[in-house]
């Protein structure tokens, strides 16, 4: 019978992580397009039900009943998996991400390592679907999102690496665990080493690059490059690439979320006597929803604030400040740990 | 009624299964960015079987550095050389006799090692993904190689400098 609910369990939880990716790209496509819309003094959408709510819906239908067009010369088998490579690997990430502290999946103790490996796949969608397409435009931006991944994957990995010798673990829930409160938050954790909130910074940056985010969306810069590698996508197909796009952007934040502002944990901690606790007070899947939206919201806003950079500024600003920071503050953390915790 | 036995074997089977499709796609594809494709797959199931042998260290790093890292690598170089280059030469793996019998006498050689040698048991359960042991391993028994592997990396970096150099001159 045991055999039999882990099953059960397991099926529970892929149904659940599917539905929440799709939901979340349709929710959050809207959230896009109303925080754009504010941005602009406009209003945005409005007429699909109550704050056009519905408009992602109205959307996806749309998108549903549009034929999938193949271009010419292009090739078929790589041009039609490209867009699963995107979505399939950001999925399987969902697993091991603890929503609360018992709300995961598989919670595996390299979580974290899980997640870079499978985030490593996310590339090789962008690059086959562009080459696949045959059309320059795709290509070109096909080229720039590796060299992009390429530059953002390092100070990325160097600041997971400094908050996995500060934690100790790779595993995501023991790392929540470790951040009861507020001031044991990762981001504000000074004894460990003064520049944490300096790396939740670079953390940030760099899952905004990863996932091709604006300001550094050189990949699919509108106005250079049409769609880039996505130019020649139509219905669905375009549709399963963007829905990859907003998983990878929740996976991002969620990861942010976890390694520095506490996961599920409460800000104000679980209080002694669990008498007066309210609901707020608990631990749990709300504030980390809570906690991952704010982030969503964050990185939606800088899109519509900031200019899209320069290719080269893009790059510099990897390597030149990036880097050499991210570098820096592992060897003074790694300095720290010794003499504070030895 | 499934058991849990036939239910690891078909796993097993559909791992290698994997495997053996991206060689197969890896060495007789036309275009070179299929090859690439096949074998990204095929490392995807090599990795598979890495997990399947209860060891997710290797199988993630396995993903991380020779999916993420290399097979984008060799993309990347295929983009830079002309679109869509079709194989003029029409050869198939199979023909030569001669790599026929090598690649006979490779494969008994290895399964022969693989049944023959005494196996030692795996250190450590799953869950624990013998990180701890393998990061001991490398900076006490094995800390030469260790060190000798940043040689070859340094060597690897200083030589990109020299060749970029070199071309921004020309």
């Amino acid at each position: 019978m045991g055999n039999y609910t882990e099953l059960l369990r397991l099926l529970a939880y892929l149904v659940g992580i599917i539905a929440f990716a799709a939901l979340n790209a349709a929710y959050l496509v809207w959230l896009e397009r109303k925080e754009a819309a504010h941005i602009q003094r406009r209003i945005g959408p409005k007429e699909v039900g109550p704050y056009g709510l519905l408009q992602p819906l109205a959307d996806g239908i749309k998108l549903m009943t549009k034929q999938l067009i193949v271009p010419a010369g292009a090739d078929v088998i790589l041009f039609k998996v490209a867009p699963l490579l995107i979505l399939a690997p950001a999925i399987a990430s969902f697993v091991t991400i603890p929503f609360s502290e018992t709300l995961v999946a598989r919670n595996i103790n390299l979580g974290l390592l899980m997640i870079f490996a499978f985030a490593s796949l996310n590339v090789m969608g962008v690059l086959i679907g562009g080459w696949g397409s045959n059309n320059k435009y795709a290509v070109i931006s096909a080229a720039r999102a590796v060299s992009q991944n390429v530059a953002y994957e390092i100070p990325m990995l160097i600041t997971a690496i400094t908050m996995v010798m500060v934690a100790g673990t790779m595993n995501l829930n023991e790392i929540v665990m470790q951040q009861p409160n507020i001031f044991k938050w990762y981001i504000f954790r000074f004894t460990a080493s003064p520049l944490m909130p300096v790396a939740f910074l670079i953390f940030f940056i760099c899952s905004l690059a990863e996932t091709n985010r604006a300001p550094f969306d050189m990949a699919e810069a509108e106005s250079e490059l049409v769609a880039g590698a996505y130019t020649e996508y139509s219905g669905m197909g375009f549709g399963v690439f963007f829905m990859g796009e907003y998983a990878n952007v929740v996976i991002g934040c969620s990861l942010a979320t976890i390694l520095f502002l506490g996961g599920w944990q409460s800000p104000f901690g679980v209080p002694a006597d669990a008498h007066w606790s309210l609901f707020l007070f608990k631990p749990g899947i709300l504030w980390f929803l809570i906690k991952l939206y704010l982030l969503c919201f964050t990185v939606i806003w800088v899109r519509w604030t900031y200019p899209r950079t320069q290719f080269y500024g893009l790059l510099n600003l990897s390597w030149k400040y990036l880097i050499p920071i991210s570098l820096f503050n592992l060897l003074l953390t790694g300095a720290m740990l010794k003499v504070f915790q030895s | 009624m499934i058991s849990a036995d036939s239910l690891t074997e078909l796993v097993f089977l559909v791992l290698a299964g994997i495997t053996v499709l991206g060689a197969l796609i890896a060495t007789n594809a036309k275009r070179l960015i299929r090859a690439v494709s096949g074998l990204a797959v095929c490392l995807i199931g090599v990795a598979g079987l890495y997990y399947f042998l209860h060891s997710p260290f290797v199988a993630l790093m396995e993903m991380l550095i020779y999916v993420g890292a290399v097979c984008v690598t060799i993309v990347f170089a295929v983009m830079m050389a002309e679109p869509f280059p079709e194989r003029h030469a029409k050869i198939s793996p199979l023909s030569g006799y001669l790599s026929f019998a090598v690649a006979i006498l490779v494969f008994v050689g290895v399964a022969g090692l693989g049944v023959k040698t005494a196996w030692k048991a795996a250190g450590s359960t799953v869950n624990s993904g013998a990180l701890i042991e393998v990061g001991k391993s490398l900076l006490t028994t094995n800390s030469m190689v260790f060190e000798l592997i940043s040689i070859v990396l340094l060597l690897a970096i200083i030589g990109s400098v020299a060749l970029a150099r070199a071309g921004r001159e020309k």
